[in-house]
C-alpha cells in the first residue's frame, strides 16, 4: 500500500477496491463465508503438516474406531477411523486439497472456454454463434447430473474424468454470461470509438469488452466452485469420480454407507465438509455478487 | 399468440436432434463398436461379431446409421437392455411410475413448505424466522442430498423407527399393477394395509428429493413477495383499510406466485438429478436408481435410451413451463 496523496480530498470517489470491499464486509454472510473458505485452503495446503497420519496408512489395530469424546476413543485418532484403520481428519484434511482443487481446477477451465466461446459468439454472431448456443442449449436439457454421467460412462470413471465431466456440465453457464454481457457491451459508445481509433478484434475483446464484463463473471466462478465440488462428490458418491484409495468426500461416503448403522462418524463428517465448504462458497458467491453487482442483488 | 406458441415449440427440433445427436455419438465414443460393448467381458468370435455388425448395419456409413436410429427412435424403438434383453423402452415405463409418484410427493413437499415459509419470512421481514428460513434454505442449497438421506437413515434405522429406510412399499404385500402407480393400484385393490406401506415409504425419499426444491422456492417466494409487497397498489390495499391477510393472500400473493410457478416448472432436471441419488440410496425401483445400475453394468442402451427419453422430458416440461409463463405474463409474449 502506497501512502495517500495529500491532494487527495475527501469527496473523491474512493477506490474501487476500496468500495468493494466496503460493500462485501457489510455482509456477515459474505463475511463468514470468506472465513470458512480461507480456513479451509489453509487446512488444504498445509494438510501434510496438520494431518497427524498419512491418509493411506492402515491400522490393523484400530478399526472403526470411534471419535474421541466417545467411549473407545482416543487423542491418537482425534476424529475416529475408517474401516480399515485409517485416521478420519488426516483423510478429510487431505479431502479438502482434493475437493478445493476439483472446484477450482473445473472453474479455471469451463471459465476460460466459456469467455473464449462467448467472446467468439458476441463478436462473430450469424452462423457461428447459432452452432455454439443450440449446443449449449442441449447440455443445459439435461439434467446436470445425468449429463455428467454420460460423459464418464464414455471416458470411464476416474477423478479426471471426473473434472472433465463437471466442467462441460457447467460450461453453458459462462458462454450465456459471457456473449450476453459482450452484446450489450459492443453497443456502448467506448467500443466504437476503440474501433473508430483502429483497434482490432482481439483488442477490443480482451482490452476492452472482456474486463466491463467481468463482474457477473466472478459471481458465476464464486458460485461455480461450490457446484462443482457437489456434483463432483455426487460422482464420487455413484462410484464414477475419484477412486477407492483418494480420499475425495464423496468417494469416503460411498465407502462408508454400509457402516452407516454402526459408524455415525465415517458417514457423517465427510458430508459435513462437503456441505460446510459449498455453503461457503454459496456465501461468498452471493457476498460477491451484493458487492459487484448492484443490479443482481438479491433483497 | 398462435405465433407465439408455434415459434416455441419449433425451436425444440433443433434441440430434439442435437439430443439425438448427442445419445448416438455416446454409444460410439466408447472404446470398441458396440458389437464388442454387448459383447461384454465375454468376448466374442470374429465371425459371429462381423456378422451381427452387419445385422445391426454398423457396417453402414455414420450418416445412414444415424438416420436409421432415429427413424427407430421416432417408432418408440430404444434397443434392447444388454442385462435383460428386453426392449429398454419397456423397462422404463414400467420404472417410471415409481420415479413420477417420488417426484410428485417431493414437488408437493417443497411447494407446501416452499410457499408457506417464504410468505411468512417476507411478511415478517428481518424476524428471526426470517433468519431462519433464509439459513435453512441456504443449507437446503448446499445440501449434498446423498449425505443427507444417509443421515436420515442414520436417524431413523438407529434413534427414532417411525418411516421405513428401504424400498417402495413392505415385501409382504403385493399389488396388481393396473396403472403402474403403486400408490394408485393398491387404493384400487382396496388394500389399505400396502397403501399405508406405500406412505410410509414415500416419507424419507420425499423429504430428501424435496429438499433442494424446497430450499430454492421459500428463498424465490420471499424475494417475489418482497418485491410486491413494495408495491403502490398494497399501499393502497392496506390504506383502505383492507384486513392484513388479504393483503397478503388476495393480492400480494397471486402477483408474486408468477415467477415462483416458473421456477417450480424449472426444477424438473434438478428433481431427475436427485431422483438418481434419492432412490440409489432409498433402494427405490424407479428409473434414476435404474440408471445409475445401468453404469455399472456397462449396459449402453439402457444408458442411451433413458438419457433420451428423460433429456425429452425436460425439454416438454420446460416447454410447457414456458407457454404458462407466456399465457400468464404478457409481456413475455410480446417482448419475442
Amino acid at each position: 500500500m502506497t501512502a495517500h496523496s495529500s491532494v487527495e480530498t475527501a469527496d473523491a470517489a474512493p477506490h474501487p477496491l476500496r468500495a468493494f470491499w466496503h460493500s462485501f464486509s457489510a455482509s456477515n454472510g459474505a463475511l463468514a463465508g470468506l472465513g470458512v473458505v480461507c480456513s479451509i485452503a489453509l487446512l488444504a495446503v498445509f494438510a501434510d503438516v496438520v494431518a497427524p497420519h498419512s491418509p493411506y496408512a492402515t491400522d490393523s489395530q484400530a478399526f472403526l474406531r470411534p471419535p474421541f469424546w466417545e467411549e473407545g476413543g482416543s487423542l491418537v485418532y482425534p476424529l475416529g477411523t475408517d474401516a480399515i484403520g485409517r485416521d478420519m481428519l488426516s483423510r478429510l484434511l487431505h479431502g479438502a486439497r482434493l475437493s478445493l482443487l476439483i472446484g477450482v481446477v473445473v472453474v479455471a477451465i469451463s471459465l476460460a472456454a466459456g469467455v473464449l466461446l462467448g467472446l467468439v459468439c458476441g463478436f462473430l454472431r450469424g452462423a457461428v454463434e447459432t452452432v455454439v448456443m443450440r449446443v449449449m442449449d442441449i447440455l443445459l436439457t439435461l439434467p446436470s447430473l445425468l449429463l455428467a454421467i454420460v460423459i464418464v460412462a464414455i471416458l470411464g470413471p476416474g477423478m479426471m474424468n471426473a473434472i472433465l465431466a463437471v466442467t462441460v456440465v457447467v460450461l453453458p453457464h459462462y458462454v450465456r454470461i459471457t456473449r450476453a454481457a459482450v452484446i450489450a457491451e459492443l453497443s456502448k459508445d467506448y467500443v466504437v470509438a476503440s474501433r473508430v481509433n483502429g483497434a482490432g478484434t482481439l483488442r477490443l475483446m480482451f482490452s476492452a469488452v472482456l474486463p466491463n464484463c467481468a463482474a457477473p463473471l466472478i459471481v458465476q466462478a464464486s458460485l461455480g466452485i461450490s457446484t462443482a465440488i457437489l456434483d463432483a462428490a455426487a460422482l464420487g458418491f455413484l462410484g464414477l469420480g475419484a477412486q477407492a484409495p483418494l480420499p475425495e468426500w464423496g468417494t469416503m461416503l460411498a465407502d462408508s454407507r454400509e457402516f452407516v448403522m454402526r459408524a455415525w462418524w465415517v458417514v457423517t463428517l465427510p458430508g459435513l465438509m462437503i456441505l460446510a465448504t459449498v455453503m461457503a462458497f454459496n456465501l461468498l458467491g452471493d457476498g460477491l455478487r451484493d458487492a459487484l453487482d448492484p443490479k443482481l442483488k438479491r433483497q | 399468440m398462435l405465433r407465439f406458441l408455434v415459434g416455441r415449440a419449433v425451436l425444440l427440433v433443433p434441440t430434439f436432434v442435437g439430443l439425438t445427436l448427442l445419445t448416438f455419438v455416446l454409444v460410439r465414443l466408447i472404446p470398441g463398436d458396440p458389437i464388442e460393448t454387448m459383447a461384454g467381458e465375454r468376448g466374442i468370435d470374429p465371425a459371429r461379431h462381423a456378422e451381427l455388425l452387419h445385422q445391426y448395419g454398423f457396417d453402414k456409413p455414420l450418416l445412414v446409421q444415424y438416420g436409421i436410429y432415429i427413424g427407430r427412435v421416432l417408432h418408440g424403438d430404444l434397443g434392447l437392455s444388454i442385462v435383460t434383453q428386453k426392449p429398454v423402452l419397456h423397462e422404463f415405463m414400467a420404472l417410471f411410475p415409481a420415479t413420477v409418484e417420488l417426484s410428485v410427493a417431493a414437488v408437493i413437499f417443497a411447494v407446501v413448505l416452499g410457499l408457506t415459509a417464504g410468505i411468512i419470512a417476507a411478511v415478517w421481514r428481518n424476524s428471526i424466522f426470517d433468519h431462519g428460513v433464509m439459513t435453512l434454505s441456504l443449507t437446503g442449497y448446499s445440501m449434498p442430498i446423498f449425505w443427507w438421506g444417509l443421515l436420515l437413515i442414520l436417524l431413523f434405522a438407529n434413534v427414532v423407527n417411525w418411516a421405513p429406510v428401504s424400498g417402495q412399499v413392505a415385501i409382504q404385500y403385493y399389488v396388481e399393477p393396473v396403472t403402474g402407480f403403486l400408490m394408485i393400484d393398491s387404493l384400487l385393490a382396496n388394500d389399505t394395509a400396502a397403501f399405508r406401506s406405500t406412505l410410509a415409504h414415500l416419507v424419507l425419499p420425499m423429504i430428501v428429493l424435496g429438499t433442494q426444491p424446497l430450499a430454492i422456492i421459500a428463498r424465490m417466494t420471499r424475494s417475489a413477495m418482497l418485491e410486491v409487497l413494495g408495491e403502490d397498489y398494497i399501499r393502497t390495499a392496506r390504506a383502505k383499510g383492507m384486513s392484513p391477510l388479504r393483503v397478503v393472500g388476495l393480492h400480494a400473493l397471486r402477483n408474486a406466485l408468477i415467477p415462483v410457478v416458473t421456477v417450480i416448472g424449472l426444477q424438473i432436471g434438478v428433481l431427475f438429478t436427485g431422483a438418481m441419488l434419492t432412490e440409489t440410496i432409498f433402494s427405490w425401483p424407479g428409473v434414476g436408481k435404474w440408471l445409475v445400475e445401468a453404469i455399472g453394468r456397462r449396459d449402453y442402451p439402457v444408458l442411451q435410451g433413458g438419457v433420451l427419453i428423460l433429456g425429452s422430458i425436460v425439454m416438454a416440461v420446460n416447454l410447457a413451463v414456458d407457454l404458462t409463463y407466456g399465457l400468464v405474463n404478457p409481456r413475455i409474449r410480446h417482448a419475442r
